[in-house]
């Protein structure tokens, strides 16, 4: 960026003031906290560290998580480039309204969201004796986990990329079909290129939450160790049976996710050619 | 031959295709749930609610959280106008690293927050076992609930002021320095009036945000009924106890409160808009 001169501070010695005043707070409030994490893994060496992350149930926390992501991930990316299309490339009635229901889950409680699909498909839920009928089991179980999963992070693909293909306006999809390109040859190789770094840093941020989601999962979860639980639920229980350095074990795992998912993010602002690439939640 | 086109007639193709795929997924995964917490409160008949939402334990709920809430988001407006100031406008090494960081909050899971805040502030933590001989007790606190919350939100006021902030013309504010303003004075008539709108907007996300906030929250507070329990862990306790009816009851009021906060940013957003056109 140029020109970053302030006229309201002028002196060398109050901008590096500012600047120490800046980095102080969030040493204090972000960065202690981030290292707290790995202090605490590590506190008892690095041998106890790597027993926690191979004890079976934490094995199978992982793998649960890493399973719900994968379904609800690209479902979820799915749904927003579907979405964003839908938004971006056509004008019609009411599109305001449909944008506000897209980012409805950014403003629930992660509670609440466990609420609705117990109140839906729980046993005394709206539909609870209909599937006890049949035999499905939702919530208290992994498709439970996978939907309150997937409305948690809903918003996420399409928030990102509908202020960018806003942007981008829709002149050269008309002119690519225009030259005979249908419909699908018009959207791989003409809107995928365009918006390719937008919408990886708004898989990259569904992801992350995705795999860190912890109030609306351990509503519907069940707990049961092993089975239903992921890796936030895990190392509340671990946490909460003080077995501390088993608990930030796993819990360091998330927040090397945490890390890469920054490193990464600024990665891709810096190959968009352009300051952030969203704003996300 | 359709007789009723929704959308305006465009050579593009996949209308159809990418709004029945949004709608679809739109109505199973958020709003029929949603609709299910609709039907529960209506069930529950407005004495029946308003009981269930109003119970002493409930009131003392709301207060911790949205105190805390509100509180937290106070702190972070100077803080993350400080943050935003000095990413905007001024150079410095390391700018990058500082920026990205700012959105640690976003990218790092909330139990993660939870158990660290608390094992760093806790009595024998690095932060706590200092503050103590001082008679200040953070975890398992109100002040722990704030602490927390000021975590989550920071990111909200910083990247809602940043753009606003990089956008006011330096000249104004030179044009006002040569005019023979101070700097006190420069920063109260010149860049407050133009970046208000942003903290407020900022301080309602970060609010929306902390009135709901679970997993960083539940380890550092002291979870105690009446003291320390905030209004989603109360939602989770009646849900275990399989009083669904207070559960819902309460959940409406959180959610609500998140509404309206929203709903007020973009009345203060639309006024701020009203008002730069007419200038």
């Amino acid at each position: 960026m140029k020109g970053r001169r302030d006229p309201l501070i002028s002196s060398r010695a109050s901008r590096a003031a500012l600047v120490l005043a800046a980095i102080a707070y969030l040493v204090l409030v972000l960065i202690l906290p981030l290292l707290s994490v790995f202090g605490n893994a590590l506190a008892k060496g690095v041998g106890v560290f790597m027993d926690s992350l191979k004890d079976p149930d934490a094995r199978a926390a992982i793998h649960l998580t890493l399973t719900v992501a994968a379904i609800a991930v690209p479902l979820n990316t799915i749904t927003g480039i579907a979405g964003a299309w839908a938004i971006t490339k056509f004008d019609f009635p009411g599109k305001g309204f449909l944008v506000t229901l897209v980012d409805l889950p950014f403003s629930v409680s992660p509670v609440v969201t466990g609420l609705v699909y117990i109140l839906l498909f729980g046993a005394q839920g709206l539909l609870g004796p209909i599937l006890a009928e049949h035999n499905i089991k939702i919530v208290f179980a992994i498709p439970g986990i996978v939907l309150a999963t997937m409305f948690v992070t809903f918003p996420f693909v399409a928030r990102e990329l509908i202020p960018l293909m806003t942007e981008q306006g829709r002149s050269d999809e008309e002119a690519a079909m225009s030259l005979g390109a249908n419909g699908w040859q018009t959207f791989f190789r003409v809107t995928l290129p365009n918006i390719r770094w937008g919408l990886l840093y708004g898989v990259l941020l569904c992801n992350a939450r995705a795999m860190g989601e912890f109030g609306a999962v351990s509503v519907v979860s069940g707990h049961i160790r092993g089975e239903t639980n992921t890796m936030p639920l895990h190392i509340e229980i671990l946490y909460n049976e003080y077995n501390y350095v088993a608990a930030f074990a796993v819990a360091s795992l998330l927040a090397m996710l945490a890390l890469v998912t920054l490193v990464l993010k600024t990665v891709l602002e810096w190959l968009s050619g352009h300051e952030p690439v969203g704003r996300g939640h | 031959m359709r007789l009723i086109r929704w959308h305006r007639r465009s050579s593009i193709p996949g209308f159809g295709l990418g709004m029945g795929i949004l709608l679809t997924a739109l109505s199973l995964i958020v709003l029929i749930p949603l609709a299910a917490l609709v039907i529960k409160a209506a069930g529950l008949g407005w004495s029946g609610f308003w009981e269930a939402a109003t119970g002493a334990r409930a009131m003392a709920a709301y207060r911790l959280s949205f105190g805390t809430a509100a509180i937290a988001a106070l702190i972070n407006v100077p803080f993350g106008l400080l943050v935003a100031w000095v990413l905007v406008r001024i150079d410095f090494p390391g700018r990058r690293l500082v920026d990205a960081v700012v959105d640690l909050p976003f990218a790092l899971p909330t139990a993660v927050a939870g158990i660290s805040l608390t094992a760093l502030y806790a009595s024998n933590g690095l932060i706590g076992s200092i503050l103590e001989p001082l008679g200040i007790k953070i975890a398992y606190t109100a002040a722990g609930v704030t602490l927390a919350l000021v975590f989550i939100g920071l990111p909200f006021i910083v990247r809602t002021v940043e753009p606003v902030l990089a956008e006011v013309g330096r000249d104004v504010e030179e044009a006002a320095a040569s005019l023979g303003a101070g700097r006190i004075t420069t920063f109260r008539k010149v860049i407050l009036p133009a970046i208000s709108p942003a903290l407020a907007t900022g301080f309602a996300l970060a609010f929306a945000r902390g009135v709901g906030e679970y997993g960083s929250v539940i380890f550092i507070a002291g979870n105690m009924p009446y003291h320390t329990e905030i209004a989603p862990l109360l939602i989770v306790v009646q849900l275990e106890q399989f009083d669904y009816g207070a559960a819902t009851a309460i959940a409406c009021v959180v959610l609500a409160v998140s509404f309206l906060a929203l709903l007020a940013i973009n009345l203060v957003q639309s006024w701020a808009h009203r008002r730069m056109v007419a200038r």
